[in-house]
């Protein structure tokens, strides 16, 4: 068994906390020290807002789990700082091969579109990204960053005081109490904050189980990703063989409902499958297996007050298409910078409403994409079953139906149409794909990329277009970054940012979303835009 | 953008109804089913055009059975 799991990273020490005649009160506690609440942790202690994690555990999370990380994960890993870790380690892939009964019916290359710093997607076990997370906790607390990590801390009662919250946490050296300004929730899909509250968390159960396990094997297998629709080693179900870091292979099996969960997990039971899957020469080992059942699911509301929801506790996704992690770290970075802006009364708190707004709309993005990709792994009806099946024999001979093979769709970051924070789109000509509330796609310019000029803070973008240097706006100051299209031979910065336009002006938010983009500047419309992407000018 | 065709527009429809019966022929159920399955995405997938798609599953919606037409 890989050591890692048995570390542990944070072990529990006595808090001055503990000891204090009355509640210490901080700004932000974070419950959950799973991806998402160091990564929201992270993003705030860089802005210098202090912040407390608790976890009731002091390890990585046990086993693989999330496995696939996209590249706006990476995007915003490289903002947290723990970026080049991540792709260090991981393993970068392209090809895959579809299956269907007992032939390969095609293969394919994702083809990367060329000009991004990063890679589409990672594969790397989600303990290594948590240990990087905390390798980078612990980097930032040694440069003064304000951020604490409480291990053996549980939560067990939270209650919403109006102007704070107060929480009862366990301990070894028994409870007490604090208090926090503000309190996000990263407590997991099974999120106890959340039953404490007796919050809904309502949608589709798919009425299925996976097994998972993680196998080390001595033989050379590609890298790439096989998908299996029904084959002979799992008649009626679909499989899926996918490479980690450190000869550690990924497999799903689909099990169906009707099955004794623990029967299953035994080695005796699991071990046969797989051979019968790799074939009886190959030689490999069990690192870990585990039964999982998924839903798909939202609350009506991640916001409640001073209590914020964030990854799985407010959301949850079928396992196709890798958008459990990434949709939760994309949660964090729509929050960290709304919370530090309203903590430092630079916006109305009402910015933290948006956070609800732009992220439900992430959120049903994912679960609708979730949902068709289980729809069409596991047909619920017969109907379905043929079109299915029609779909793989044609994708066999004909590269048309090929797009219609859905096993799972790669997690792409949400654009967020239709947000009060942003401003109408006034560049004609401009790409769609940087229309407002867009994430900023990455280009390259000379040596370097774009992503990494944009920082986190809010910035004006200028390409081919003149502007101050710097635009102070309420006590604001904003931060040209100037760009000319020539500075990129490859013509992606033109494509990406310019199109059919001559010149473009980029409000860019802190989180690397578009908040407004004109064809010139304009100091008035910049000011108008930055006072409504901070939340303090109701839609127009 | 062009409209979904609702007039006749194929020159031998008698033809080509029996060579639609032909590829049926001697095929179970199951079979039959798959091939109309597969004809139904070769045929929409030549048709592209994601609005004349459209009209045409609302068209075979409405006009199925019940005499509603
Ligand atoms: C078996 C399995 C396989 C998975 N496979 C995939 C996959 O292939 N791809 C994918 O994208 N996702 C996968 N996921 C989902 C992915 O792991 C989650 O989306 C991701 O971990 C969510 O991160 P999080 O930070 O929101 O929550 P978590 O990682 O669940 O972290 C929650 C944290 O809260 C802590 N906590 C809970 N209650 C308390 C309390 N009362 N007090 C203090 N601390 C508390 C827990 O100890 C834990 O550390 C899988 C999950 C499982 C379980």
């Amino acid at each position: 068994m890989n050591k890692i799991f048995e570390v542990p990273l944070y072990p529990y020490t006595k808090s001055p906390d503990q000891d204090a005649a009355t509640p210490v009160r901080h700004p932000v506690m974070v419950v959950g020290a799973g991806p998402v609440g160091l990564g929201v942790a992270i993003d705030l202690a860089q802005q210098g807002v202090p912040v407390v994690v608790v976890d009731d555990n002091d390890k990585v999370s046990f086993g693989s789990r999330a496995i696939c990380f996209a590249k706006r994960t990476i995007e915003i890993a490289d903002r947290l700082g723990l970026g080049q870790p991540l792709v260090e380690k991981g393993v970068v892939w392209n090809l895959g091969k579809v299956f269907f009964d007992d032939r390969k019916v095609y293969d394919f290359n994702l083809l990367p579109e060329d000009g991004h710093r990063r890679p589409a997607f990672i594969n790397l076990q989600q303990y290594y990204f948590e240990d990087y997370l905390v390798a980078r906790v612990r980097e930032i607390q040694s440069e003064g960053a304000p951020i604490e990590l409480r291990g053996g801390n549980k939560v067990q009662s939270v209650t919403d005081q109006g102007d704070h919250v107060r929480l009862e946490i366990d301990t070894p050296d028994g409870p007490y109490t604090v208090e926090a300004d503000y309190l996000i929730a990263c407590d997991g899909a099974n999120s106890p904050i959340r039953r404490m509250m007796g919050l809904d968390f309502v949608g589709r159960v798919f009425e299925d189980n996976f097994l998972i396990a993680d196998v080390i094997m001595e033989a050379d297998f590609p890298t790439e990703r096989w998908f299996w629709f029904d084959p002979p080693f799992n008649p009626g179900q679909s499989a899926l063989l996918h490479k980690q870091p450190d000869g550690v292979w990924r497999i799903d099996l689909q099990l169906g409902w009707d099955i004794d969960k623990e029967e299953e997990k035994k080695p005796e039971k699991v071990i046969p499958r797989l051979k019968q899957m790799l074939g009886d020469e190959v030689e490999f080992s069990l690192e870990w297996v585990s039964i999982y059942t998924f839903q798909c699911r939202r609350m009506e509301k991640f916001r409640h007050g001073r209590i914020v929801f964030a990854g799985d506790s407010a959301h949850q996704v079928s396992p196709f298409g890798a958008r459990g992690a990434n949709s939760g770290l994309q949660d964090a970075d729509n929050l960290g910078w709304k919370l530090k802006m309203v903590l430092d009364g630079t916006a109305p708190e009402t910015l933290l409403d948006t956070y609800d707004a732009e992220r439900i709309h992430g959120a049903d993005e994912n679960i609708m994409n979730s949902s068709r990709s289980t729809d069409f792994i596991t047909p619920k009806s017969q109907q379905s079953r043929i079109f299915r099946n029609a779909v793989l024999d044609l994708s066999e001979h004909f590269e048309f139906a090929r797009p219609f093979v859905n096993s799972g769709r790669l997690s792409v970051p949400c654009v967020y149409d239709g947000s009060p924070l942003n401003s109408a789109d006034a560049l004609p000509g401009g790409p769609l794909r940087t229309r407002p509330g867009a994430p900023c796609p990455d280009a390259p310019l000379g040596n370097g990329f774009l992503l990494e000029r944009l920082g986190g803070q809010f910035a004006l973008l200028t390409v081919d277009a003149d502007a101050p240097e710097t635009v102070e706006i309420d006590g604001m100051t904003l931060h040209r970054i100037a760009l000319s299209a020539s500075e990129d031979g490859t013509g992606a910065l033109a494509e990406r940012y310019l199109g059919d336009a001559a010149s473009a002006v980029y409000l860019i938010r802190p989180d690397q979303h578009v908040a407004a983009r004109w064809t010139a500047f304009d100091a008035d419309a910049v000011a108008t835009a930055l006072s409504r992407a901070l939340g303090k000018e109701a839609a127009a | 953008m062009s409209e979904l065709t609702l007039s006749p527009n194929i020159a031998g429809a008698d033809d080509f109804y029996a060579e639609l019966l032909a590829v049926h022929e001697g095929l179970t159920k199951d079979e039959s089913d798959a091939l109309n399955a597969r004809l139904i995405l070769i045929l929409a997938n030549h048709v592209g055009d994601r609005d004349v798609l459209r009209a045409a599953l609302a068209a075979a919606q409405r006009s199925g059975g019940q005499g509603d037409e």
